[in-house]
């Protein structure tokens, strides 16, 4: 318009002043870029906590008081905490560069263990959850040993557990099904992670602190002590840091050890959620640990991420499922929207692994 | 002949199956000198540092360091006797910072009940530990010792592992191959760093394929061929291509200096 | 021949046989059960019903599952096995009830009888003879109960659907419409779930079939509506889960579930009153009448025939409820125990 206005004008100088414009604009703008993927080369848990944010405040806006409310929002803590504990487990064994397939059979095995010993054997609860940690721990051992010392490689070695495991799972416990209410006749404590606080609206499921705690355990041990940093590092460069000192072969074992307690902790908390002890339950959870991870910016090429990004993650999927089902849609939606995150994901981290580049 | 080395291997021998890659091989650093070892592709030269820093252990011959005789049964075990290794891959996670990189293995955990019942790491001190000692070799043009090691140029990186070995080598540093990779301008500055080890005292074995290299820096040149040690040279002595050819075979090695 | 064959002595002959000598192909029949899961105890149930009547019967039985639910390719590597067996029946529950068809056919080239057990093929005809719980007829006593259990008050009923898997699987649109039907709901075309439009419906959710998505899918229709007060689940498990979320908001006591199965954990939580009524199907019955039906087929080519006014051998479903109603009949859960699955 301005231009028209002083046919005679001088374009020289508003050319120069355009390109100078342009100039100033560009240069920040991709030193923007950079810092964004510097920042979350630092800080791989931000993504997944914006996309967070973002999809609550984007339900929460078209649904209203239906899922922004105190109780809706707890509610999906509750239905992601399951998937939240065994995804805290999986992240562990992410981020040595493994995948662990058997998590979701660990967790089954565990919670069958602490139901039947107590109700087959007549243990006391306390003993039977605990030879229910006992055994978790074990599946987690046998697995690292292969891993770390016969040097196996992980998928493989997780992939045959995973079916030793749920077949021990359903051979042992002769797919019976102990029910909810003998349970609370009997052995109240092995649903003890359904006790629940409440305040206001909002309820928090002793399961939902369980897995708040979990993380935020993990997330100081990963950080501040040497055995996290080896994590990192064993995952990042297993040679490397053998080389430069890390006993990368016990560093492996123990994050499959500890993997395999916490996918253990999953199954109380598991039976707390459904009530019974059912040895069909959790069939997807190893897909949707792994859905979690990839979605909380994990790196599947080991060495990166933030167990707090693997929380992030399995909010993520909850904020959807439950948005997306009381929208009305198909639920073939959330399957579908969770594939797309998941693949945005896995490129986001591979742009951001090029700043080393 | 008596006299006291550093660092001294007698009758190393190494079969990989039928393959021999250590054949009675010696070695011997004197203190506060800068070795070479050079040799031939296969001549069996990393054989020889991996037995010298723990990585591997030598089927017949023993290792002396300050004329005591040792067994390492891992890096680490030699690291703690005092010898430290820059390998050729640098041993570097590339994710970690600087200083995660710095304390890989022998972390600093925080004095009283948070460093003994909580494990926690005293990142502060470690912090400043490895800003000090990058400042000490000329290193502070990295400015946050908290950036991960992949945003450093290939030469910075060979300067946080020698910095590293420096931080803790209170006896012998070994340097595989340390400018392989690297330009002009960041050889030099490894280059430097290597003086800069020699100057503080700490004896350096510096394996390399780089004859200009090796020839500017060295204080004495180990030949390694077929196995063994064919020759030790001075390289005031000798020319570039005297030793290339001593290293392939093309000329006999000079007797006097064998020993 | 049939009646012979039917009776024990006669099964101890051939039985006897097959102890005795290396048997050919000929002499022995050989039966293939192939399963959805050797996990799930309804099926777990079937096998036995198989293994019982094939001993009885001197039938050799071959076992096959897929590995969860909706494993087709297993299913499909079975009947090739089944086919190389020179098998004279199969016994098959589909889990993938279209796709399967093609595999069943070269089964049925090759002269093998093939019956579907509990879940109709599709097209229905595919398999010689289907052996199965009338599945609408579950939902349809159950929607029937449930109106009758409300009386009045179903003018205004709030009702959840905890459907099985999002595919639709037909079992899962014979019991969800079935229910509606029963209820009084005008189910549109019976062939689609979520096609209605009877305000009274609060919604539909997907569960799996297990505890865990059955409380996750109770959640998450309770946001919609809280005041749900009738359930329909498509299973007892997913009925087991939506009590807990009932009973973790403190409404467990004011809501009807019903369900459809009448396994033994599921007759108990009728019996609890956590599930107001429940549909119960007999897995070991059409195990053994199938079992029957390939020893009459190999013997003298007899083929079964389906239940009169229906287009399949329906095997019997009865309602399991200690609060009957009049005009539904029902059995107790005293006698439910005693015919109950795994």
């Amino acid at each position: 318009m301005s231009s028209t206005d002083n046919p005679t004008g001088n374009f020289e100088s508003a050319a120069a002043n355009g390109s100078a414009e342009v100039a100033q604009f560009d240069e920040p703008s991709r030193s923007f870029v950079k810092s964004v993927q510097y920042a979350l080369h630092v800080h791989p848990a931000l993504i997944p906590l914006i996309i967070l944010v973002l999809s609550v405040a984007g339900f929460g806006l078209v649904l209203g008081q239906r899922f922004f409310s105190p109780f809706a929002l707890t509610l999906i803590l509750q239905q992601v905490a399951i998937v939240g504990i065994v995804a805290a487990a999986q992240t562990l064994v992410i981020l040595t560069k493994g995948i662990d397939l058997s998590v979701g059979a660990i967790m089954v095995l565990s919670s069958v263990i602490m139901g039947q010993f107590t109700f087959r054997y007549g243990f006391p609860p306390e003993i039977a959850i605990l030879c229910g940690f006992a055994v978790g721990g074990l599946c987690g051992l046998i697995s690292g040993v292969l891993v770390a010392v016969v040097k196996l490689p992980p998928f493989i070695v997780t992939l045959g557990m995973w079916q030793i495991v749920l077949a021990s799972n359903f051979l042992y416990s002769r797919n019976e099904t102990i029910r909810a209410q003998d349970i609370e006749a009997n052995a109240p404590i092995l649903q003890f992670f359904g006790e629940s606080i409440r305040f206001g609206g909002a309820v928090l499921t002793y399961g939902v602190i369980a897995m708040v705690l979990l993380v935020a355990v993990l997330s100081y041990l990963l950080n501040n002590t040497a055995w996290g940093r080896h994590v990192y590092a064993v995952g990042d460069d297993a040679e490397a840091a053998e080389l430069a000192g890390v006993r990368v072969k016990r560093t492996l074992i123990s994050v499959y050890v500890v993997g395999g307690l916490i996918c253990a902790l999953a199954g109380w908390v598991l039976i707390g959620r459904i009530g019974s002890v059912s040895p069909t339950a959790g069939q997807f959870t190893n897909i949707e640990s792994i859905t979690a991870v990839v979605i909380g910016g994990i790196s599947l090429f080991g060495g990166r991420g933030s167990v707090m990004g693997a929380l992030f993650g399995a909010l993520i999927v909850g904020v959807f499922g439950l948005g997306l089902r009381l929208m009305g849609t198909d639920p073939q939606w959330t399957y579908l929207l969770i594939g797309v995150l998941i693949i945005g994901a896995v490129a986001l981290d591979q742009w951001i692994r090029r700043v080393s580049a | 002949m008596s006299e006291k080395f550093v660092l001294q291997a007698k009758g190393l021998v190494k079969r990989f199956g039928r393959v021999v890659a250590l054949d009675h091989a010696d070695f011997e650093l004197r203190a506060g000198e800068i070795l070479a070892v050079i040799g031939d592709n296969g001549a069996g030269k990393s054989t020889l540092i991996k037995s010298l820093s723990g990585a591997m252990a030598p089927d017949e011959g023993e290792i002396l360091l300050e004329g005591e005789k040792v067994h390492f049964s891992s890096p680490m075990a030699a690291r703690n006797a005092g010898i430290e290794t820059v390998y050729q891959n640098l041993a570097l996670s590339p994710a970690l910072s600087i200083a995660d990189n710095m304390f890989m293995g022998r972390e600093i955990r925080r004095p009283g009940l948070l460093g003994k019942a909580f494990r926690m790491l005293d990142k502060k001190a470690m912090d400043g530990v490895a800003r000090r000692k990058l400042s000490e070799l000329g290193l502070m043009t990295i400015q946050n010792i908290r950036q991960p090691v992949e945003t450093l140029s290939g030469g910075q990186r060979q300067g946080v592992a020698v910095a590293r070995a420096a931080a803790f080598g209170s006896r012998v540093v070994i340097l595989d191959e340390p400018t392989a990779a690297l330009g002009v301008k960041e050889s030099r500055k490894v280059l430097d760093l290597i003086l800069g080890l020699r100057a503080k005292g700490l004896p350096v074995v510096l394996i390399s394929h780089n004859m200009p290299h090796v020839f500017e820096i060295a204080d004495r040149i180990h030949i390694h061929r077929l196995g063994r040690r064919i020759a030790l040279i001075n390289p005031k002595d000798h020319s570039m291509s005297d030793a290339v050819a001593i290293m392939t075979g093309a000329m006999a090695p000079p007797q006097s200096q064998a020993a | 021949m049939k009646k012979c064959l039917l009776a024990s002595a006669c099964g101890a002959v051939i039985a006897g046989l097959v102890a005795t000598g290396p048997a050919t192909a000929q002499d022995s029949i050989l039966a293939c059960l192939i399963t959805k899961t050797d996990t799930n105890p309804f099926f777990v149930k079937m096998k036995e019903g198989a293994e019982r009547t094939a001993i009885e019967l001197g039938v050799e039985l071959r076992s096959y599952a897929g590995r969860i639910d909706g494993d087709h390719e297993s299913q499909v590597q079975a009947i090739e096995s089944c086919i190389a067996d020179n098998a004279d029946g199969i016994l098959i529950t589909a889990s993938d009830t279209s796709s399967i068809v093609s595999s069943v056919r070269q089964a049925r080239e090759a002269g093998i009888l093939v019956i579907a057990l509990d879940t109709p093929l599709d097209p229905l005809d595919a398999a010689d003879a289907t052996f199965a719980t009338d599945n609408f007829l579950a939902g349809e006593l159950i929607g029937r109960w449930a109106a009758a259990t409300l009386g009045a008050e179903a003018e205004n009923a709030r009702i959840a659907f905890l459907n099985l898997t999002p595919a639709q699987p037909t079992v899962d649109v014979l019991r969800n419409q079935g229910f509606m039907s029963g209820f009084g709901i005008d189910i549109g075309d019976p062939n689609v779930i979520g096609d209605e439009d009877d305000p009274r419906i609060v919604g539909h959710d997907v569960t799996n079939g297990n505890e865990e998505g059955g409380r996750t899918a109770m959640e998450n229709l309770l946001q919609r509506d809280p005041m749900i007060n009738v359930v329909h689940t498509i299973n007892e498990p997913a009925a087991a889960g939506a009590y807990e979320a009932l009973r973790a908001v403190g409404r467990e006591n004011d809501v009807l579930i019903v369900s459809v199965d009448g396994g033994c954990p599921g007759v108990q939580n009728v019996i609890d009153g956590a599930i107001g009524a429940t549909s119960q199907q007999y897995p070991l019955q059409m195990a053994a009448l199938g079992i029957e039906a390939i020893a009459a087929f190999a013997n003298d080519g007899t083929l079964p025939e389906p239940t009169e006014g229906k287009d399949f051998f329906d095997t019997g479903v009865q309602l399991v409820t200690d609060a009957p109603v009049d005009g539904v009949p029902s059995i107790d859960t005293a006698e439910g125990m005693d015919l109950c699955w795994g």
